[in-house]
């Protein structure tokens, strides 16, 4: 399933990572809006997504074999976003548009006008049964395509995700990947202090998925995990993330959920993205 | 009319592998037929109605034709947002049909009675809300909701109005059952019948009542409405749901902008809970919107 047309190394990977990281505290600054360490703690995700793993083609968008990818941490679709515009689905300029009066490009992600987005979501819970549906019309069909769904760890919160992991492992989806972005920080406090969800890989494979834990940060680890299936079971690759990563005084951070980069935190940034 | 509609979506799914019904485990006995027949387009999702919506709409996004089913308010309510979000607001051909309309399951209780499913759905953009009074129409609406290519509630109630059926419905447009100068009763579902009969019993009495029949409430037929508000005085809508934001909001909207002379009536449940059970027919005697309720509103109203 990876991306021949497209792939790129791990190292080219970590680049487009740091592009997309750039492109979002850019983005966040330009627009004043939230949401920026959700958008940092995928950036490497996507990058090995989009750069790697994933089958789309820029050039044709709708492709009908084409792997589906469905964001449904839609807060963090500046992320999303920003590897489109650095795959080449649209111009990177575009992404100076985003959460400005009159655009397309939502805080939460959307799929109206954009290339790419498969779906709408910005209320969490909806993303993995829509995934769960694309991935089973797959299987009736024995189309070949992945679907991947990458959520929040708070996101878990949510029962229609429940609903949809038992109908997936009921119905064998091996062709459906959850990607969870696990930073450990939720919108008001840690996960751990809010609604615990250890021990979460236990909880999973209790529902019958084959899963795999891994760095979220480290390219040739996600390569391996995201590319992977399991014979006859849905697979779920918890990625254990930073909050905010890359910008040390994002990292780890509730505050960097909402704060959006201004001032002297915002030159900051660009500095330590652009140095690093 | 639950038979006739599983019945045509059986015989449609059969030529057509788009078609795919997901039920919220509900339809024991009813579903038997489609699910022998079209084993391969029948998904139980168990119960779990958010799943089973937002599947559905990622299943119409791969290009099939969904039904999703269950009974009342379960495959409204529970999962309104996932109807919103994912299946609206993306424009999906997922048709909500919901068994039970009013108090089709009347001695089941509150939780079985589906009395603000039509206001609410009404509300969401891009759907289609049918609501026929018989089976024969109910076949028609099938066809309409696959025949278009976004979302669609068809509300099937479990009474029917005993109108007789006509070669191609327009079930986009108001029927009239019968004309009227003192009054227009505006019906739909079932309950269509409480007003046939009431408009015979006020006819007995004097009065000039007649008798229109909404089926699509939405896009509702503005222009019906209109024509009859122009005519008639007095409208009084009747349904067999709450009087906030169903048929008698959706008319009140359209003669308040459209400034026309006609005064309204809305008879239905009034904003309350229905609490007690009862047979169809019984809770709409207890809840006034009968026949002789009707007659007697009217009566006190001109």
């Amino acid at each position: 399933m990876v991306n021949t047309a497209n792939a790129l190394t791990a190292p080219e990977t970590e680049e487009l990572a740091k592009k997309i990281r750039s492109s979002v505290v850019r983005m966040t600054h330009l627009g004043k809006s939230s949401h920026v360490g959700s958008a940092l703690s995928i950036a490497d995700i996507l990058a090995v997504l989009y750069g790697d793993v994933l089958n789309v083609d820029p050039s044709d968008p709708s492709k009908p074999d084409r792997d589906r990818f469905v964001l449904s941490k839609g807060h963090a679709g500046a992320a999303v976003y920003a590897a489109l515009a650095h795959t080449g689905f649209f111009s990177v300029e575009t992404l100076d548009k985003h959460y400005q009066n009159g655009s397309i490009l939502s805080g939460h992600v959307s799929h109206k006008g954009v290339p790419g987005v498969e779906l709408s979501t910005g209320s969490l819970g909806h993303g993995l049964g829509v995934a769960v549906g694309m991935a089973k019309a797959a299987q009736m069909r024995s189309a070949k395509h992945r679907v991947v769904c990458l959520l929040s760890d708070g996101e878990c919160d949510e029962g229609s995700n429940w609903e949809a992991v038992l109908f997936a492992a009921h119905h064998g989806l091996r062709n459906l990947t959850a990607v969870i972005d696990y930073n450990k920080i939720q919108s008001l406090d840690p996960v751990a202090d809010t609604i615990g969800l250890e021990p979460f890989a236990d909880k999973w494979v209790a529902f019958g998925w084959k899963v795999t834990e891994v760095d979220g940060h480290e390219h040739t680890a996600l390569r391996n995990a995201l590319s992977a299936s399991a014979d006859d079971a849905p697979h779920c690759v918890i990625c254990h993330t930073t909050k905010g990563k890359g910008v040390s005084f994002m990292e780890n951070s509730v505050l960097w959920h909402y704060r959006t980069p201004q001032g002297e935190e915002y030159d900051a940034a660009v500095e330590e993205l652009d140095g690093a | 009319m639950r038979d006739h509609v599983v019945g045509r979506i059986t015989q449609l799914a059969q030529q057509d592998p788009r078609i795919v019904l997901i039920t919220g485990d509900l339809g024991f006995g009813v579903l038997n037929e489609y699910r022998e027949r079209c084993a391969a387009q029948f998904i139980n999702a168990g119960v779990a109605e958010q799943n089973m919506t937002a599947m559905a709409a990622g299943m119409a996004m791969e290009g099939h034709i969904v039904f999703t089913y269950s009974i009342a308010n379960f495959p409204t309510l529970r999962c309104l947002e996932q109807i919103r979000n994912d299946v609206c607001y993306h424009d999906l051909n997922v048709n909500v049909l919901a068994v039970g309309g009013g108090f089709s399951y009347g001695q089941l209780g509150m939780s079985h009675h589906a009395t603000e499913d039509l206001s609410i759905m009404r509300a969401l953009p891009n759907i289609q809300v049918l609501a026929p009074s018989d089976p024969w129409q109910a076949v028609h609406a099938v066809d309409a909701l696959i025949a278009q290519d976004g979302p669609g509630y068809l509300r099937i109630d479990k009474s029917s109005a005993g109108v007789a059926p006509i070669d191609h419905p327009d079930l986009a447009t108001l029927r009239v059952h019968r004309d009227g100068t003192d009054v227009m009763l505006v019906g739909i579902g079932g309950i269509l019948a409480e007003c046939l009969e009431a408009a015979e019993q006020l006819g007995a009495r004097g009065v000039s009542a007649g008798v229109l029949e909404v089926v699509t409430l939405k896009p509702l037929d503005v222009d019906g409405i209109v024509a009859a508000a122009e005519r008639t005085p007095l409208l009084v809508t009747v349904e067999e749901h709450s009087v906030v934001g169903g048929l008698g909001g959706a008319v009140a909207e359209v003669i308040a902008e459209r400034r026309t002379a006609a005064s309204l009536l809305r008879i239905g449940l009034n904003d309350t809970y229905s609490s007690i059970v009862g047979s169809q027919d019984y809770l709409r005697n207890v809840y006034e919107m009968d026949a002789a309720a009707i007659v007697s509103k009217v009566l006190e109203r001109l």
